[in-house]
């Protein structure tokens, strides 16, 4: 099962991938331990001529023993847990590149700050499905959407965000891996739900400087200007 | 109680009155054939459902490709058999819409709640029999007006069975119209349904309960579906307010869900997850239920921890209500709630936890029969585990993350769904189908039925995991339009095969299950030495269930292989001479 999950690019997707080990030992031996019992009282204890069933109406120590025992393992993945998440979720760290997502059936409208270096001003820089950012810099986004709810998912960065129209939520991710990722849409959005997707470029330092050099100084309405 | 008694005493003296064809099977007032009728909508949606699903298959393996047999379907719907993004997303929609609302819910708690409850506690039929025949026929006009949608134009809803808004409050986005409308108000219907039926069981269970019958002498079933009623009263009403505001966006001008008018998208997750999550243990409980019941049978062994069963079914059901969160964990949702959500989430496995492990210690040191029932019942504590503990992956809080929104979560609901309560649904068809009807099923077809079904449902539905992990969303139309996905493509193909076989495999179920209902070995008062009250009533039970006096309840409902008498069963109703019959409490 480990196997099948895409290879990991983002620097906080080695924790996931470590729960989501945990969780998969864990289980998997849980898994074992029951459907093996069960095969085994299936074999051990099936109808045989003169066979009397075992009158026992339970045992409460046996009761409180495995009531405690999940209760507990249970508790400690939701500790684990807790602090990944919050790690992930609940702290932006200090960011070198900032983009704004805003969605909308059925593309990413992905706007970089101008030369001014902020977003939502007049010299923003916005293009369609391409979202290109530097490696191993921290890059903010701010997560928008223009009319249903989409989801923003970036299965190698192990990155999955709702975009919900009215809300603008913060996310973050630092890629560790130069390459391109795709970036589909993971939230029934309407017909064209399948096939939204953008495409993640991750450039080495000089390649990120080299694109925004020759991207980030123009001006807003400068691209449908160019295409016609 | 005893009042209670008395009126159904009296009801029972004038209703042994011939009554007409109409009033027999149609405007049937007795628990039975109400019981019957719901059986009959809930296996005839299943078709449905499973049909729709087939499709749906269809599509994700083979995509853009015709369907063979479907050509005749004309367009907008099909074009010669292709199935378009609008289609598919009107069919997935519908399949869930359909398996939860019109399928498990009308099989479990609609016909085995209303056969079983007077039989099992020794009433002569419900509390209110007039509103459980409204029940029914609520629950039928709903139905209606949901396959009524796929023949209006633009379609069924196709915005999920979830409908998240805005996407299914702007008809825009969607280009549905009527369609969500109609699914709207079929689901506000069934909730009036729903809510005759549940005040009827509840009633029922708390009075008119027989001498003897104390709360920890009920079998577990019946626990099961008190519990499950209790659910649906309180949960049903959320739901039918939140239809009512989408509702009022689609069609009033209201902007409840859309921020442009001061609305929230967010307030329709957690009203729809408020009712939703109650919803998934309404659909699992009586599976639960009946699966203790037949497990003990089999087992020729009492339930183990029959008092931790009923409290763990009890927690469940409270808890129940504070996990609705976990379903919102990338959703926008403040992240620090998804802590709290996450804690609660993990302690409701627990109580699922303690099931488990006393279903096999219910089957440790028994005698087991392996009949068709028990054969589905131990394939649903199995596959009930599978289902609890993939859903620990997408407990914690980081790994959802990744596996939200991915065929991870189909895998987990089917295995649930599936696996937890269809297993359940056909355990109890198998087990109870001797007392509704007369007479025996086919073990051999059952055997059949069951393996086949066993096999398949594994093959279509494991491999769901691994292309979760893989990252392969929910709700897509063609998994070939992704790159990352092209290299698992190969295992929609394997799932699709499984799926057909699994569909066909329930030929061999509807062969048996018409061919025994008039063709079948004549079954027995208790054909299967069980200890319940529904064995002592002839079979099948007359109006009024039990001719005479009520049964008097001298004990509780798993006395299997007890040492007081030389035969493995001890029935709940028979009297142990030279004994006093202990006081009801």
């Amino acid at each position: 099962m480990l196997s099948w999950l895409p290879e990991n690019i983002s620097s906080y997707g080695a924790q996931i991938d470590q729960l989501f080990y945990v969780i998969y030992y864990v289980t998997g031996v849980t898994f074992f331990l029951v459907q093996g019992a069960l095969i085994a009282f299936l074999l051990m204890y099936r109808h045989r001529e003169g066979r009397r069933a075992t009158y026992t109406h339970g045992n409460t120590a046996l009761e409180i023993a495995w009531t405690i025992a999940p209760a507990v393992l249970l508790v400690i993945l939701g500790v684990v847990s807790r602090s990944v998440w919050a790690d992930i979720k609940q702290h932006v760290p200090p960011s070198d590149v900032v983009a704004q997502i805003t969605a909308k059936q059925f593309n990413w409208e992905i706007a970089y700050p101008g030369p001014d270096g902020k977003i939502g001003t007049e010299d923003d820089f916005t293009m369609d499905n391409e979202l290109h950012v530097p490696v191993d810099k921290t890059v903010r986004l701010i997560l928008k959407s223009r009319d249903v709810i989409h989801s923003f998912f970036i299965p190698q960065a192990r990155f999955k965000q709702d975009l919900v129209p009215g809300h603008e939520i913060p996310a973050w991710f630092k890629i560790l891996k130069p390459g391109t990722y795709e970036i589909p849409c993971a939230e029934l959005c309407g017909f064209g739900h399948s096939g939204m997707k953008g495409t993640l470029f991750v450039h080495t330092q000089a390649e990120y400087e080299a694109w925004a050099r020759e991207n980030k100084a123009a001006p807003v309405g400068a691209a449908p200007a160019n295409a016609s | 109680m005893s009042e209670a008694i008395h009126h159904a005493e009296a009801r029972h003296a004038d209703a042994h009155h011939e009554v007409g064809f109409i009033r027999h099977y149609i405007f049937s007032t007795d628990h039975k054939m109400i019981g019957k009728q719901f059986l009959a909508q809930g296996l005839t949606m299943f078709l449905v459902g499973g049909l729709l699903a087939l499709l749906v298959r269809w599509e994700l393996a083979w995509p853009e490709q015709p369907v063979p047999g479907f050509g005749w379907v004309p367009e907008p719907t099909m074009f010669g058999g292709i199935i378009p993004p609008e289609t598919y997303n009107g069919f997935f929609t519908m399949h869930a819409t359909i398996m939860i609302f019109f399928a498990v819910m009308p099989i479990l708690v609609g016909a085995f709640g209303n056969f079983l409850i007077p039989l099992m506690i020794g009433a002569r039929d419900m509390a209110f029999p007039l509103l459980n025949m409204l029940s029914f026929w609520v629950s039928f006009t709903a139905g209606l007006l949901m396959l009524s949608s796929f023949f209006v134009e633009g379609g069924p809803a196709a915005g999920g069975w979830t409908s998240y808004a805005p996407l299914s409050s702007v008809p825009v986005y969607t280009g549905v119209y009527m369609g969500q409308n109609l699914w709207c108000i079929s689901l506000m219907v069934l909730g009036v349904s729903s809510l005759m039926g549940s005040i009827n069981y509840i009633t029922t269970v708390i009075n008119m309960r027989a001498p003897g019958m104390s709360w920890f002498r009920l079998p577990l079933v019946i626990w099961s579906l008190f519990i499950t009623a209790i659910l649906l009263l309180l949960s049903l009403p959320v739901l039918t307010s939140a239809l009512a505001m989408l509702l009022f966006d689609r069609m009033a001008g209201t902007q409840f869900f859309l921020p442009s008018g001061g609305g929230e998208p967010l307030l329709w997750q957690h009203l729809f997850w408020f009712f939703g999550h109650p919803e998934v243990y309404i659909l699992i409980l009586p599976a639960m239920g009946i699966a203790s019941d037949i497990l003990s049978v089999f087992s020729r062994k009492p339930i183990f921890g029959y008092r931790a069963m009923a409290f763990s079914m009890i927690g469940i059901a409270f808890l129940s209500w504070v996990v609705w969160g976990h379903h919102m964990f990338q959703s926008g949702m403040s992240p620090a709630l998804g802590n709290a959500f996450m804690l609660s989430t993990m302690v409701i496995a627990v109580p699922s936890a303690i099931k488990t492990f006393n279903w096999l210690g219910t089957l440790w040191r028994g005698d087991i029969h392996f009949t068709t029932p028990m054969l589905n019942a131990i394939a649903f504590v199995s596959m009930f585990v599978i289902g609890g503990l993939s859903g620990i992956y997408m407990a914690s809080t980081p790994v959802d993350i990744f596996i939200h929104d991915t065929y991870y979560i189909v895998a987990h609901i089917h295995y649930v769904v599936f696996g937890g309560s269809i297993f359940g649904a056909f355990a109890a068809i198998y087990y109870w189908f001797p007392k509704m009807y007369g007479r025996m099923m086919n073990e051999t077809l059952g055997k059949i039925h069951f393996w086949l079904t066993f096999v398949f449902f594994n093959g279509t539905f494991f491999p769901m995991h691994i292309i979760g992990v893989g990252g392969h969303m929910r709700r897509i139309y063609n998994p070939t339009q992704y790159d990352f996905l092209k290299p698992i493509q190969h295992w929609n193909v394997f799932i699709t095969i499984c799926a057909l076989c699994l569909g066909a495999s329930q030929i061999i179920f509807l062969i048996n299950f018409f061919w025994s209902l008039f063709a079948g070995k004549t079954a027995s008062k208790n054909p299967w030495n069980a200890n319940t009250l529904e064995w002592e009533a002839p079979t099948p039970p007359p109006h009024g269930n039990f001719p005479g006096p009520l049964p008097t309840v001298y004990r509780g409902p798993y006395e299997y292989s007890s040492p007081e008498v030389p035969e493995d069963f001890l029935p709940q109703a028979r009297r142990l001479e030279g004994r006093r019959p202990a006081a009801a409490h």
